[in-house]
């Protein structure tokens, strides 16, 4: 054994979980504890798509620095799960710590000697201390946080009023709890050097940070932005979604004197019945949307192409995920891009936010709704499972009570009873976004049959092909608009004037904010642009002209962003260096670190010495 | 098919209802099927039952898929709001629809290809869901609109019109309807307005999952001999199991069938149907009686229709979510938004 990594404030813990065996809340409540002495913290969950049995890990980054992004490597593993014993031991890196359970004697040849091994007998203890086989297994969870807490130094009051709150009004379940959190630690004390090399030291880094899934936060933003119909089908990792609307509107939105509810869910049949419903829902004047991943936004194509033709607003959350149907539905990555861009068959374009934290989640979730109806065209948010399945550090949500919601240009009976020209697909102001009128308004104007395309300015039916082609470049000019209201793209200039550029989005933004400081001390300097919507703000395409080079990052194999980009803004491919990222865990500082560096020594050109000639 | 446009004037002496408007106020565009087609005679139907029930136009909503049949719904009431949406997949608009708006009367016309084949699943969701519709299906056992293939409603052993010959089982929407827990199932033909009209005038004040399936032969690709959903083949099987009179509020009683005849149904809203039995055990408020009827004169070869079964007291999607009295579409921001003072709460308890 050699002597332990020294770290304060800054380490990785991760804990190796059987799933099913209660270790999320063990798990949650150290990541908490951690927050509340004001050290920020970033966690991940990393599981199967399974409900029982399969490994599960839960990795904790405390940054005093504030780093978000997943760091990669591991300072303290907590091994207490005998399936995936060795890859966790291989994972910790030199001079780090394993703390496993020692009930059962382990031969010298299952550790490393490079690591520190620290053994709690927690079986033995729980057995000693329970005889219900659920609780021995419950809470010998909480015993090993009991541990940690003499090891890192967490302050057991902290823990103490976080089971109290846990535990609000149930006494019963809040002292075993209490017990088997003192008995790990008063073991541990006892029994072990602590702290370790690795400790907490109170801190006031947090703030007034909320700590919060990024779905949770989508789905407050949807009934800060007037939803009132949810039509979804179960898929990881957006189920959380719809469950937190559900739970939200239950909260917010219960009509007081009846009880009766002021928003309808329905679990659909399928994804097609889920955007169908949201579909009918909005064309009838109701905020409508749906959450899926990216096999759901494979089968809504087609439904998402009449909602474009036939411009009607609806809202898409994507929790975006690994793969196709049968690959990594618990694993993240970025690669819905291009198919929510571009949804559907005809031509079409899309309107698509990038939230790149839970607080973007709620504003971009709210927003979208007024976006969907200003524009009449559906939104997509895109998330991503880090995003939403994660609990985040942000900002708090936050609310001007003096916004209203955009229903955009619907045109009133009052208006159409006064004489108002009403055609549903007329440019009326030359922003491209024709009026529309809800079904019922008027008894005997503006009804209009809705169809895709097949029909003139006053929607009356025709196949003529100056019909169709005027409707497509007014949908054009829609976009244009668009464009202007979308959320603007963020920049962060370098602290030197550099020709070098980086642009990302979603949940890359905490790692590559990261790699920035890093590439920053390294001597490479670096423009970066965060975009936060498609279309293009004019913002980004100036931001590549300035830019001899910009390197783009994303999470997935194809560089979709980029080819978005390419052709959207007809740029030169040689000037924009795909960064990629796409084995399903998150993006890391290290990972855009270590590429961006390889890539910028490649690409230093020795000037030609008769190049100044020409 | 028509291409002459239909004058806007009327006779000024057509009769009015009770809101003042005539018949051609029901109407809509000029159909563009083919003549003879038994959709027109749906459509017509449609507009006379709208007519006779006094249903102001516009609080209707016409909902469609694809399909010749899924056109029809721009040649009836000019004055609502339609929609033909996606091959298929009417149930699922029409429900969202319905969510946002419970004030209106949903209206989906439908085929057999769209709710049978590629719609199958919605159509089957929907009913079991209990929206609030009518939900009819304009049943001709073919592909129209791509010439003559057949539909998953063709009999086994019926012939196309090029001389193939089916050899898959139909799907019986009537008997799907039922099971799924629909509130109003009839059967009617296309060719047979005076049971047709008064079961879409029921099945429009019905406040549940009403649904219709309407045979009405495609006189282009299947009204041949040989084919099971011809004119004359309906006419010469159709065994009908009663006929129907809707009589609201304002009607008088008229009693002109003898006691013993007659079953009363009320609806929840107060209509009153008279069923006329043609069929003397028949009980159509006895579900599983109609499954087992339904498919015991199929056995015989016969095609039964009329009212088939009803729930007079049914519930639908809103009930079972329990939604606010206000359609949803209605709720202005203070109903909607809990405002910042709400969202401190929510920060304080995520720190």
């Amino acid at each position: 054994m050699r002597s332990g990594v020294t770290a304060t404030n800054d380490f990785v813990v991760k804990f190796a979980n059987v799933n099913g065996s209660g270790s999320a809340s063990a798990n949650q409540l150290f990541a908490k504890s951690i927050l509340r002495m004001g050290i920020p913290i970033a966690s991940r969950n990393i599981f199967p798509s399974n409900i029982q049995g399969l490994p599960t890990w839960f990795e904790v980054r405390v940054s005093g620095e504030g780093h978000l992004g997943r760091r990669g490597g591991v300072d303290l593993m907590v091994a207490m799960n005998p399936q995936t014993w060795d890859r966790d031991i291989a994972e910790i890196d030199p001079g780090g710590y394993l703390l496993y359970d020692s009930t059962r004697p382990m031969p010298a040849s299952r550790f490393r000697s490079d690591i520190n091994v620290i053994g709690v007998p927690l079986t033995q203890i729980c057995n000693a201390n329970y005889t219900d086989a659920r609780q021995r297994q419950l809470l010998k969870n909480i015993m090993y946080v009991g541990a940690l807490s003499a090891l890192l130094n967490i302050e057991p009051p902290v823990v103490e009023q976080l089971l109290a709150e846990q535990y609000k009004g149930k006494e019963k379940l809040a002292k075993p709890n209490r017990d088997a959190f003192h008995m790990g630690r008063d073991w541990a004390l006892k029994n072990l050097d602590c702290p370790l090399g690795l400790t907490l030291e109170r801190s006031d880094a947090v703030g007034d940070r909320i700590y919060v899934e990024g779905n949770a936060a989508a789905a407050l933003g949807a009934v800060y932005g007037g939803a009132t119909v949810c039509a979804w089908y179960p898929i990881t990792p957006s189920t959380s979604l719809a469950e937190a609307f559900e739970r939200h509107c239950k909260r917010f939105r219960t009509e007081a004197e009846t009880g009766r509810k002021r928003y309808a869910i329905v679990q659909a049949e399928d994804e097609l019945a889920s955007i169908g419903i949201v579909i009918g829902a909005a064309w009838n004047g109701a905020r409508a949307f749906t959450a899926t991943s990216g096999p759901g936004i494979s089968l809504m194509q087609e439904f998402v192409g009449l909602a474009y033709f036939a411009e009607i607003p609806a809202v898409i959350f994507d929790v975006q995920r690994a793969g196709p149907s049968t690959g990594m539905p618990t694993r993240t990555q970025q690669s819905d891009v291009l198919s929510a861009a571009y949804a559907s068959h005809g031509d079409t374009k899309q309107v698509v936010l990038l939230p790149e934290d839970p607080r973007e989640c709620f504003d971009f979730g709210a927003s979208a709704f007024d976006l969907a109806d200003r524009l009449q065209t559906p939104v997509f948010v895109l998330l991503d499972l880090d995003i939403g399945m994660n609990d985040w550090l942000c900002e708090p949500f936050a609310w001007d009570d003096s916004r209203q919601l955009d229903r955009g240009k619907v045109m009133t009976a009052e208006e159409l009873e006064a004489g108002r020209t009403f055609g549903r697909y007329l440019d009326a102001d030359g922003d491209g976004i024709p009026f529309r009128t809800y079904p019922g308004t008027h008894p005997q104007k503006g009804a209009f049959f809705t169809r895709g395309t097949s029909r003139d300015r006053f929607a009356k039916y025709t196949e003529v092909g100056s019909a169709y082609a005027d409707n497509m470049e007014r949908l054009l000019r829609k976009f244009d608009t668009a464009k202007q209201i979308v959320p603007h793209p963020v920049e962060r200039p370098a602290a030197q004037p550099t020709r070098t550029g980086v642009i990302y989005y979603g949940s890359s933004s905490a790692a590559m904010k990261e790699a920035l400081g890093q590439l920053e001390a390294d001597g490479i300097h670096l423009d970066a642009m965060r975009i936060r919507a498609f279309p293009f703000h004019d913002d980004v395409l100036d931001f590549i002209a300035r830019h001899d080079r910009v390197f783009i990052v994303e999470q997935n194999r194809d560089a979709q962003l980029r080819t978005l980009i390419m052709t959207e803004g007809n740029v030169d491919a040689s000037r924009l260096i795909p960064i990629l990222h796409y084995d399903g865990t998150p993006i890391t500082a290290r990972f855009i670190r270590a590429a961006v560096a390889d890539r910028a020594s490649a690409l230093k050109v020795v000037p030609f010495a008769g190049a100044a000639a020409e | 098919m028509s291409f002459l446009p239909k004058p806007k004037l009327h006779h000024p002496k057509l009769p009015v209802n009770a809101l003042g408007f005539t018949r051609r106020d029901y109407e809509g565009a000029i159909s563009t099927l083919c003549a003879g087609c038994g959709h027109d005679s749906i459509s017509a139907a449609i507009i006379q039952a709208c007519f006779e029930l006094d249903i102001e136009p516009h609080r209707v909503a016409k909902m469609s898929g694809i399909g010749c049949s899924s056109k029809t719904p721009d040649y009836f009431l000019g004055a609502s709001h339609g929609f033909n949406s996606v091959h298929g997949r009417m149930p699922s608009v029409l429900t969202g629809a319905n969510l946002a708006n419970r004030d209106l009367t949903y209206l989906g016309v439908s085929g057999d290809g769209d709710s049978a084949s590629i719609g199958f699943g919605q159509f089957a969701h929907s009913i079991r869901r209990a929206v609030n519709m009518t939900y009819i299906v304009e049943n001709n056992g073919v592909y129209g609109l791509t010439k003559g293939q057949f539909s998953a409603t063709s009999d086994k052993g019926s012939k196309a019109k090029k001389g193939a010959i089916n050899n898959d089982e139909p799907i019986d929407l009537v008997g799907i309807a039922l099971q799924l827990g629909a509130t109003f199932v009839a059967r009617s033909f296309s060719g047979d307005k005076t049971q047709l009209v008064p079961l879409i005038k029921a099945a429009l004040r019905h406040p549940g999952p009403a649904f219709i399936d309407c045979i009405s032969p495609c006189v282009a690709f299947n009204n041949h001999e040989g084919s099971t959903k011809s004119y004359d083949f309906v006419r010469e099987h159709n065994e009908a199991m009663n006929q129907l009179d809707v009589i609201l509020g304002r009607d008088p009683i008229s009693a002109e069938y003898a006691p013993g005849e007659v079953r009363e149904v009320t609806q929840h809203d107060g209509s009153v149907l008279r069923l006329r039995k043609l069929h003397e055990d028949y009980d159509p408020t006895d579900r599983v009686a109609a499954m087992h009827h339904l498919h015991e004169r199929k056995a015989a070869g016969e095609i039964v229709t009329g009212l088939l079964y009803i729930d007079p007291e049914p519930e639908d999607l809103h009930h079972h979510l329990d939604t606010v009295a206000m359609p949803l579409n209605r709720l202005d921001d203070a109903a909607l938004v809990p405002g910042s003072a709400a969202l401190d709460k929510v920060n304080a308890a995520l720190r």
